[in-house]
Parts: C-alpha cells; structure tokens; sequence
C-alpha cells in the first residue's frame, strides 16, 4: 500500500510490537505527529517536558520491560536535548530507538533553521546512527535499527530523518521483525577450559553485571552460583540479577562495595565475571584488583575482554546460553570451608549507616522501611548521587529489571523520567523514584508528566541540603572546603509538588517514615516524599578512586566547627 | 611504540570516515596514516591504517574497529605476508645548480621526473614506505618547497 514516510514509520513501530513511545513534538516532525494523530489508538505517546525527560523515560521503559525503548524529537534543539539521555542509555547498554526530524533534504548543511548534526553528535554515543536520505530506505533503516539495538551487546540507535522524506509517498509493505541472532560462539575447548577451572577452585567468587539482567539470566546464575558453590557479588548495573536476600549474596563490590566483597575477592582463587566490563568504580586500582586468583569473563562484547583488565580465560556470549552450556558441565562443587568463611564475614561486617549524631533518621532506615512495605517487589529507579549508592545498599533488589539507575554516565536527572517510562511499562507495579535534593532539581519539570497523565510514581527525596556526593569527597580529599556544594536553597518542595497537581509529604522523624510510605504507596497518584536527613552522612565503605579495594575507608569521623 | 598496518574493509557509507576516525581520536588511539577509497566493488572501501601502541591497545583498535557496523573485516597486516606501498610527490630545488643532483637522485630510485618549474623540480616515487623516506633524505638538502605522501597502501600476499 501507498503510505506517507510519517505513517511508514509508524507502522515500522508496529511491526515491531511498540505500543508507547516518548517525544516531544516540534517542526520538524509535524508530519510524524500528525500521523500519530491518526494512530493514536495503536499508539500512546507520553509528553514529558523536555526531550531529556523523554529520552529517560524510554530507557527507564527499556530496562524494566527488557523491549525497546522508543524516543522522538524534533530537529536541532529537540534533538540535542536527547544527548544526555542517549548517551545514558549507550553507556549502560540499554535498547533504544531514538527518531528525530531534520531540516528537508534541500536545506540540510546550510545552517538552516533548528538544523543540527545529530549523528554527527551522536556518533560516539550509539551505537550507530542513520540519516535518511532517500524514503525508499526509511522502512529497512528502521527495522534494522530495532535489529542493532537488541542484538549482541544491547544500545542505543538513532535515526534522523529530514521532514519532506516524512511527507513523501511510498509503498510500504508489513514485514516479520529481523530475528535476533543468540550469540554464543565458543567452542567445546573454551568450555572445557572453564569447566577445568572452576573444577579446579576451591575458591570461587561470582560477580554479576548488567549482561546477567539484558539477558535475562536470572535462573541461569542462580543455578550455576549453587554449581560452583561460591558467594554471589553485583555491580551497580547488575543489581537484580542476582536475589539480593539470597545467603551467597554478599553485596556490591568495588567503590562503595562491602567489606565482606573486598575480602571475599582479596582470598578468592578464581574471579568468575558475568556480564560485567570491569568499570574503574569497580576495580579500583587495576593491580591490586584481583591479587591471588584466575579471573574468568563471561561477556557477549568480545572488545570487553582484556579492555580494563587482563584475564586468564573468556566465554564469548550471551550470559543465558554460555550458562545454559557451562550448567549442564559442571559438576556440584561443595566448598563448604569457604563459604563457612564468607557467612562468617557477611555476619561479622554487616552494613550499618550511622549519622553524624545518634539516634537520627538515616535513609537506612527508610529504605529498610521500604523494602519491607513492598516486600522488595517495587521498581527502583535512582538519581545519581549519595541516595543512588543507599539504594543500591539497603534495598534488596529480588529480580531483574526492578532497578533503574545511570551507572556509567552516573546522569543526575535520570531517575524521573525513568520512573516515568517505569511506571508506563508496568501498570501494576509501584514504582519508587529515589532522589537527592540537587539531582531533584535538574528535572523535577517530570513531575507535570507523571500528574499530568496520572503515572502513580513516588518521588522519594533525600533531602540533605547539600550535593551529599561531591560533598563526601570535598570531606575526605579537598580538607573540607565545601565549595558550591550546599544548596541551602529556598524550595518548598510541598508547595512545588502542589504546583504541579502533587500530593506532597515532608518526613523529619523515623516515626513519621512507616505511615507516610504506607499512604504513598496506597494512593493511586503520583506522590512526592520530602525526606529531610542530615548532611553529613556518608556513603560507606569507600574506595577512593583508583586505590585498592581492599582498603576501603569504613569510617568518617564528622568534627566540623 | 611499535607500528602496526591495519587493513579494513567497511561499506561505503557517508560518514564510515568520521566513524573510524572518531574512534581513534575517542579512545586515544594514535594514526599514523590512514589511506582510503573504494575497492572493485563501489559499496565497500578498504582503509589502510597505520598505528602505533603495544599488543593490548592493538588487540583494543581491533575489536572496537569490528564493533563498528559498518566495518566488515579487519585484517592485521604483518611485514612478511603483506605488500606495502606508498607514493610521493615532492617538489625540490632551488635554482639550476641543483637540478643535475636532483635527476641523480631521482635516478637512483627510478623516481619519475613529472614537471618542471623555472628553478625546480617534482619527482614522484612509488615504493616501500622506507624507500621513500630514504629518498626523501636524500632529496632534502636540494631543498624541499612542497612535499605530499599518500600514506601506506597495503594488501596481503598470496
Ligand atoms: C548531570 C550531572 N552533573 C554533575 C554530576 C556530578 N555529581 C555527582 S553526584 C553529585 C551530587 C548529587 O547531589 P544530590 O542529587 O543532592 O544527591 P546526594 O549525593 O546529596 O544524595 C554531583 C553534583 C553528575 N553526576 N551529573
Ligand atoms: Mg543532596
């Protein structure tokens, strides 16, 4: 059938199953808003406030459904404003398809009006990009663009598309989506190799990343952690993967890891990472990283191995079908001396947030509190910051794709929008957006989206006054010259909150915290919690950047004048 | 720093330079040269890239470099099994009284004389990248005014 490269597009969407899309509208895409106009009934289109917002809200969409994210935007200004959030997506590998309009074919490299370069900007944050310059492309580009996004190692893919190509006749014909491809090429030498080695451990240590949850092998690792018979650590990206409230699991590892992490690697004799690259927060100091043990990499990026550190063998893959093999070969592993130690050490060195002065309202507390009320079982997503790490520590993540956080680009402003495209993709879930006053304050126009449509998130503020973080850092390295990092800003983030069509709750004392958290989590809007905590409590353990991690700081003394 | 000859293969989208450039200059990889056009097939190109770092930032460029999806191939070319080339052009001289040394040298390396100016010459010379700079060596004290190398062209024997 004839269609408009507008509806072409659209329909490209359908054939792909999407049924929500984020965006913005804008001159250059008229012609594609007019089409979801005549679509909006195959097709929701949530319209956040800024392009960023959008662009977080596909991605916080992506990583709690596992489907792609879709995000679109107009040219120039609308198109630069999906930077950030491109680039948050490609640094955590998340499947996204970002579309933009541009100037027509005849004005595109004449600094026309609202003309930008977005694939030149782009480049280096997708993981590829197209321009479309002949509408005869427009539907094959698109489809292979969902095909790159999903396949191999997960990320973002942009097309730009200059508005007379969306006007313009063609004819469009319904195709099957391209399948995706399992990788999963080792050979039988490369699994026995690994068999030996884990035969030959009798201290093993496993550690999750983001590939264990883009692959969805939750069953996978559990089953091979029992295998192996080894404790069970997760990166920040990796939380989820494994259940947190399991007994191998002993926490995160690296940069706020925890003790029994550090000394669990520290005497490991073989390092087994899944799905994980090795980032500088985790590894610290790349020579002291992994002192006395092989390590071993199972990753579907092959540019992953041997990038951050050197490793002795690798499994080549996607996480689900190199475990699926490796399970079926290794035989039951008992190291009972060894996890007697680790038990001993998860006992001995539990994490416990302490304040500045006794008895005061930690987010310890209030997470902990959360995590009971919803029984681990809400969708987490975080700003970036002090909270994010908090989050990451006290809530115990159970599944996949129940936490949504910007690791990589570490992007304040993240967490709204996500929770956003959280909510959106799982109606019935409750989804808790966590948030730092200062990170608040980079986006906190989202919260007219989520009143505006009714998206029943809960924005969760750890109120501290200060950018907590960066604060932390200025304490320890720059002798306590806290230069632009307290806020003291005169926000009412109730009236705010009202503003915008929010009920909003201030929290000082942990006896307000269990009743204000069970009348959020009982309404059916959205709601914002003010938290107000102290400023001066830190994220701990702490391994300063690119020092071993097996001298985490446990302690920081608070004496200021 | 140990040089290595790389050669890939990418369809000839616009834009496939800048992706491969932009790669090096992101991951802090240095070129030395880069020399690219068209193969017999108008859709693929083949780049000749010249870089330098140890083993691990080689195995790097060449995993990065596969990651890029319009990259088909990438090819290590070590010294043995490859044929490499290069072309100069260089303009040299400075009045008559250098004009007889300059076609001595030329001569030398079977280097063509190619036009001629009131007081110069310009030579052209195809060869092994070090004959080249040989050649280039030896035609400096004449004068150099202008001078172009292609970069290293380079394909596998057999
Ligand atoms: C967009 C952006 N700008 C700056 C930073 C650097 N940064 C990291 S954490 C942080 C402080 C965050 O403050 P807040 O949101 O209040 O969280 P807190 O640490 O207090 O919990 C800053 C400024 C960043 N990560 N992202
Ligand atoms: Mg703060």
């Amino acid at each position: 059938m004839k269609l408009t490269g507008a509806q072409i597009i659209i329909e490209c969407l359908l054939e792909q199953g999407v049924d929500t899309v984020f965006g913005y509208p804008g001159g250059a895409v008229l012609n594609i808003y007019d089409a979801l106009y005549e679509y909006s009934n195959k097709v929701t289109h949530v319209l956040t406030a800024h392009e960023q917002g959008a662009a977080h809200a596909a991605d916080g969409y992506a990583r709690t459904s596992g489907k792609t994210g879709v995000v679109i935007a107009t040219s120039g200004p609308g198109a630069t404003n999906l930077v950030t959030g491109i680039a948050t997506a490609y640094m955590d590998s998340v499947p996204m398809v970002a579309i933009t309009g541009n100037v027509a074919l005849s004005l595109l490299g004449l600094d026309s009006f609202q003309e930008v370069d977005i694939t030149g900007i782009t480049m280096p944050v997708t993981k590829h990009n197209f321009i479309i310059k002949d509408i005869k492309d427009l539907a094959t580009t698109i489809r292979e663009a969902f095909h790159l996004a999903n396949s191999g190692r997960k990320g973002p893919v942009l097309i730009d598309i200059p508005k007379d190509i969306t006007a313009q006749i063609n004819e469009y014909e319904k195709r099957e989506p391209l399948p995706i491809e399992v990788v999963c090429k080792m050979t039988d030498e490369d699994l026995e190799k690994a068999v030996e080695m884990i035969n030959n451990s009798q201290k093993p240590f496993i550690y999750t990343g983001g590939g264990a949850i883009h692959s969805n092998a939750k069953d996978q690792v559990f089953q091979f952690a029992s295998l192996c018979d080894a404790p069970v650590s997760s990166s920040l990206m990796g939380q989820g993967g494994y259940d947190n409230t399991d007994k191998r699991y002993i926490g995160m590892l690296g940069m706020h890891g925890t003790k029994t992490s550090s000394l669990a690697v520290s005497e490991c004799d073989l390092f087994i990472g899944i799905g994980t690259r090795f980032s500088d927060r985790v590894t610290g100091e790349i020579k002291s990283f992994v002192p006395n043990a092989k390590i071993l990499q199972i990753d579907i990026d092959p540019a992953e191995i041997n990038k951050n550190v050197r490793v002795d063998h690798q499994l080549i893959g996607d996480i689900k079908c190199v475990l699926t093999k490796l399970n079926d070969k290794v035989k039951k592993k008992n190291n009972s001396e060894w996890m007697d130690k680790i038990y001993t050490y998860k006992e001995q060195y539990p994490l416990i947030q302490v304040g500045p002065k006794e008895d005061i309202l930690t987010p310890q507390y209030v997470l902990e509190t959360l995590n009971e009320l919803t029984n681990g079982e809400a969708i987490i997503t975080t700003e970036v910051g002090q909270h994010q790490m908090w989050t990451a520590q006290f809530y115990n993540f159970k599944e996949p794709r129940q936490f949504a956080s910007s690791g990589g680009l570490g992007t304040m402003g993240y967490g709204l929008g996500a929770s956003i495209g959280a909510q959106v993709a799982n109606p019935d879930k409750k989804v808790v957006n966590i948030a730092g006053d200062g990170s608040f304050h980079m986006n906190c126009n989202e919260l007219v989206t989520a009143s505006k449509f009714n998206i029943p998130i809960i924005e969760l503020l750890f109120n501290n006054n200060v950018l907590g973080m960066v604060r932390q850092w200025q304490r320890l390295f720059y002798d306590k010259r806290f230069s632009q990092t307290t806020l003291d800003r005169p926000t009412d983030y109730i009236k705010l909150a009202e503003a915008f069509g929010i009920k909003g709750y201030t929290i000082t004392e942990k006896s307000e915290v269990r009743d204000v958290l069970q009348k959020a989590l009982s309404a059916d809007r959205p709601i914002l919690i003010n938290c107000v905590i102290d400023k001066d409590i830190n994220v701990l353990p702490m391994v300063p950047a690119g020092t071993s991690i097996h001298q985490p700081i446990l302690e920081i003394e608070i004496n200021d004048e | 720093m140990e040089k290595h000859v790389l050669s890939v293969l990418a369809v000839n989208n616009s834009g496939v330079i800048g992706r491969v450039a932009g790669l090096f200059s992101r991951r802090g990889y240095s070129i030395q040269s880069i020399s690219a056009a068209q193969t017999e097939n108008p859709d693929i190109s083949r780049m000749t890239i010249v870089v330098e770092g140890n083993e691990d930032t080689l195995e790097q460029i060449d995993k990065q470099l596969s990651k890029l999806v319009d990259v088909r191939e990438v090819i290590l070319l070590s010294e043995n099994n490859s044929v490499r080339r290069e072309h100069v052009l260089v303009k040299a001289g400075n009045g008559e009284e250098t004009r007889n040394g300059l076609i001595e040298v030329a001569n030398l390396f079977k280097a063509k004389v190619v036009d001629v100016g009131m007081d110069n010459l310009m030579l052209e010379l195809t060869g092994e990248p070090r004959t080249i700079s040989a050649f280039i060596r030896l035609i400096e004290p004449y004068g150099i005014k202008n001078l172009v190398r292609t970069g290293i062209s380079a394909l596998e024997r057999g």
